[in-house]
């Protein structure tokens, strides 16, 4: 959903950001009640003090705990939500501690960790509620002194009596306040107010970060807990046949070895688990053991395979017959085939959970992004009731989509239940980066139509990939459709241009693989952008028109002239000569939109190389500039990776790319400058850790055509291939 | 299973374990020292970075009977409280974000800086080039490693 209309965006401004009243929405104050015990990882203490509200605990010595009830994987998040509470709350985020909150739906709210939702998400909600609980406090201390609430304010973690300058700390308030009735309305700070929101506060999470103290899955450990690693099919639907446990189980530590499943989607994947009392020892077991896999009744598919499969399938993608006539008047025409690989996530901590399953109750230690999903998974997948489903969040190394998904914390639990002790599950580098599911290739034919005048009237794109929403079924998925006309929505594709784009259409057919695919950072977004920024670039050439001057002439809305007008800036277009090597992409997806500018040059050896990114985000309200930069950044690197350093490909039914050695990281050394930049508008918030990532790979690719002529249309590619 | 005298952060261990182990897993499973972490097994990644006698070594693929008389530090050995300055300066740039490569990360900065108080941009690149960042921290490590140069000038 794109609000189009610039007066309703103004409507959402005025009652969401300006300090009008609002009305306090669900998961808000459940007063006076003692705080559960809650595993915090960073001290693996329990939260003391009285509960003021679900997100907010006061102790009577006036330390505040600051729930987080998102995972942290590096985006910001531990830090974000409570530097939102803090700001309405009227504390330094100096003087509170952030845990993470279990998983708790009825009082923290749905705690997925995707689709860049933390802040454009939660503001909103995070911002009354540290309101609300600074106006209870107030309260109380205005009740305490016989005043009105009218003479009291908050500040710095106490309320002050404006006629006597009286003080009472927060501590001495959160017994009274807790017992109050939650006001319905709360005014909000003006962003002119702010004290700490749109701040580079620095992160709390990073010092545990520098000293090895950050606890991640892997470093958990329970008493009496056990290792297991699994010996997995790397063929996806192959099934145990049998196994041969003989030498495994003289492995020194190794206690027991039997057969295990995890679900992908409405199916599951086999294995044999080898448990043991150590981590090494395990791994030494799953060496030396033998499996027979029934590797009969499924395809086994190959790249070529797969490849074939989309190119016919873009074929078999009907006219729109509306679409077609207008672009059959079309003065210019221009057809083009845009190809994108398979991706792993490749997280630097690989998979891992713990499970510790008793008989009428399940606990979990994990790198988790989904804790209510996986809460929710169990408790229906082993038939305990969800509230003796407790998920505990571990700082995760990396996330970006693979750690939402909930087949690792099933595997624990299945493996405690049979064993009936605490277990980890670890997965090797090699399970992480074979097993899937995995970013879905896309293919793409787009098709465009200039008038006289040398603008777009007539865009379509058919994609060709597999849909992550099918899920993983036996079941094909459905026919090729032509798509609508004016209608349709493909994340990252076209989004902006709907605006100035007369007639479009959109068309899609899955692919029907047996390889598990889910979401990847920026999701269908990461391949569409590349696609569709570059076809842009390539009707501007088509036009005779510079793609900057392009672009402003399709992208009507005042924001996006904005954006178009401080990137020519910051660039210093209108100075540089053609075929210098600078190509400019944009994208939008999840409420953030993002430009990047890129240059590229030729080295002594005459080889190219890129010299520079300059990005541009615009997410409306922002909270942490600092943080913004910092996924940007990192953005820019991991689409670096997808669109010139590796891909999976698939051999006789596997993933062919097992580690590092052949799944090529960027590396320091491959780095351009790179520079990050935010506008400054007054709209909504909008997401930050995936929209930076889809222009790179069209920033790059317009640019080695403004530098060589040769235009980029399958990723990756090796930039040391470009003559 | 043989036993092998390890000094790791100073202090003396004690540690019972197949020889071939690899000490990142004596390190992590057998101590207790959790700050070293498991990336890729092949020392392909730098995670697992450690010094043995003051030289980065990927502990991932270093068997503990290799390590003999040679004093092993780790991330926690750094500092008491990351006031290392190489510590200071990840700390100043804000450098880590999922933070799960950094241990490796730093100490690979640790060791080139010891042995080259000011690194240009190729030093730089030589000796962190083991050491992958799946976040893309790479731009604010550069910058930390010239900032932590900086306090010792």
């Amino acid at each position: 959903m794109e609000p189009k209309d610039v007066s309703r965006r103004n409507f959402l401004r005025q009652a969401a950001w300006s300090g009008a009243a609002l009305t306090l929405a669900a998961y808000l104050p459940t007063s006076g009640q003692t705080v559960p015990e809650i595993v915090n990882p960073v001290t693996n203490g329990t939260v003391p003090g009285t509960e003021l509200m679900s997100w907010i605990s006061i102790s009577s010595t006036g330390k505040v705990t600051l729930m987080c009830n998102r995972s942290e994987m590096g985006q910001g998040t531990f830090q974000a939500l409570p530097q939102m509470l803090a700001e309405e709350l009227e504390v330094r985020l100096d003087d509170v501690e952030i845990v993470f909150a279990p998983a708790n739906p009825e009082k923290y709210g749905p705690q997925p960790q995707e689709g860049s939702f933390s802040v454009r998400g939660w503001a909103p909600r995070l911002l009354r509620t540290g309101a609300c609980a600074r106006e209870m406090l107030t309260a109380a201390a205005a009740t305490e002194w016989g005043v009105s609430r009218n003479d009291c304010y908050a500040e710095d973690g106490a309320v002050i009596n404006r006629n006597t300058q009286k003080k009472l700390t927060y501590g001495a308030l959160v017994e009274k306040a807790a017992k109050l009735t939650p006001p319905t309305e709360v005014i909000l700070k003006k962003r002119t107010e702010y004290k700490i929101i749109g701040k580079s506060v620095p992160r709390k999470d990073i010092p545990l970060k520098t000293n090895g103290s950050a606890v991640f899955g892997l470093d958990k450990k329970l008493p009496g807990m056990k290792y297991a690693v699994i010996e997995r099919s790397r063929r996806f639907r192959e099934t145990v046949k049998r196994f041969d446990d003989s030498e495994t189980r003289k492995v020194p530590g190794v206690s027991h070895v039997f057969k295990v499943k995890r679900p992908v989607f409405s199916q599951y994947c086999e294995g044999v688990a080898v448990v043991a009392d150590s981590l090494w020892a395990a791994m030494q077991g799953r060496k030396v053991l033998k499996v027979d896999w029934n590797d009969t009744d499924f395809e086994l598919p190959n790249t070529a395979s797969l490849e074939k499969q989309m190119r016919e399938n873009l074929q078999k993608i009907g006219p729109q017959p509306k679409f077609e006539s207008e672009y059959d008047q079309c003065t210019q025409k221009l057809e083009a085939v845009y190809e994108t690989p398979y991706q792993s996530h490749s997280c630097m901590e690989p998979l891992n959970c713990i499970a510790d399953v008793r008989s009428d109750s399940i606990e979990i230690w994990g790198p988790i992004q989904e804790a209510n999903w996986i809460q929710a998974d169990l408790s229906q997948r082993f038939d305990v009731p969800v509230e003796r489903v407790a998920v505990h969040m571990t700082f995760l190394g990396g996330g970006f989509g693979r750690k939402a998904f909930p087949d690792y914390p099933y595997e624990a639990a299945l493996i405690s239940k049979q064993i009936q002790a605490p277990v980890q599950v670890v997965w090797t580098r090699e399970d992480d980066m074979t097993s899937g599911p995995f970013r879905p290739g896309a293919f793409y034919t787009l098709k465009g139509g200039l008038h006289a005048n040398g603008r777009i009237h007539a865009f379509q794109a058919k994609t060709a990939t597999q849909w992550i929403g099918q899920e993983w079924s036996p079941v094909p998925p459905p026919a090729p459709q032509a798509g609508g006309y004016n209608t349709g929505d493909f994340e990252g594709l076209l989004h902006p241009y709907r605006q100035g784009i007369p007639h479009y259409s959109f068309g899609g057919a899955g692919t029907h693989s047996p390889v598990p695919v889910m979401w990847w950072r920026s999701v269908y977004a990461s391949t569409n952008g590349f696609a569709c920024e570059s076809f842009i670039d390539e009707l501007a050439h088509l036009a005779g028109k510079d793609p900057l001057a392009f672009r402003r002439e399709h992208l009507p809305s005042p924001r996006y002239q904005a954006l178009i007008d401080r990137m020519a800036d910051l660039t210093n277009w209108q100075s540089r000569a053609k075929n210098q090597g600078w190509g400019v992409a944009f994208t939008e997806c999840f409420t953030g939109i993002c430009g990047h500018a890129v240059k590229v040059v030729r080295n002594a050896e005459g080889k190219v190389r890129i010299e520079k990114v300059i990005a541009l985000m615009d997410c409306g309200w922002y909270l942490n500039p600092d943080t913004i930069r910092a996924q940007v950044e990192g953005s820019i690197v991991m689409a670096l990776g997808a669109a010139t350093t590796h891909a999976t490909t698939f051999e006789d039914g596997k993933a062919v790319q097992q580690n590092f050695d052949t799944y090529s990281m960027p590396r320091i050394a491959d780095i351009p400058s790179i520079e990050v930049h935010i506008m400054e508008n007054d709209e909504k918030p909008g997401g930050v850790g995936e929209p930076g990532l889809p222009p790179f790979a069209p920033a790059l690719a317009n640019a080695i055509f403004d530098l060589t002529g040769r235009r980029i249309r399958r990723l990756p590619f090796s930039l040391d291939e470009i003559l | 299973m043989p036993s092998y005298k390890l000094s790791v952060n100073g202090k003396a261990y004690t540690v019972e374990a197949d020889a071939q182990m690899p000490l990142l897993w004596v390190i992590r499973d057998l101590i207790g020292l959790t700050g070293t972490k498991y990336g890729c097994g092949i020392a392909q990644c730098g995670a697992c970075t450690i010094h043995l006698s003051g030289a980065p070594v990927r502990s991932c693929s270093f068997p503990v009977s290799a390590v003999g008389e040679q004093p092993v530090t780790t991330i926690e050995g750094l500092s008491e409280d990351n006031s290392h300055p190489v510590q200071r300066a990840w700390i100043a740039e804000q450098v880590p974000q999922c933070g799960y490569c950094q241990s490796g990360q730093i100490m690979s900065a640790v060791a080139l800086l010891a042995g080259n108080a000011n690194p240009d941009d190729e030093a730089i690149n030589s000796a962190m080039n083991g050491n992958i960042c799946r976040c893309g921290t790479y731009p604010r490590i550069r910058k930390a490693i010239k900032t932590a140069a900086s306090y010792s000038h």
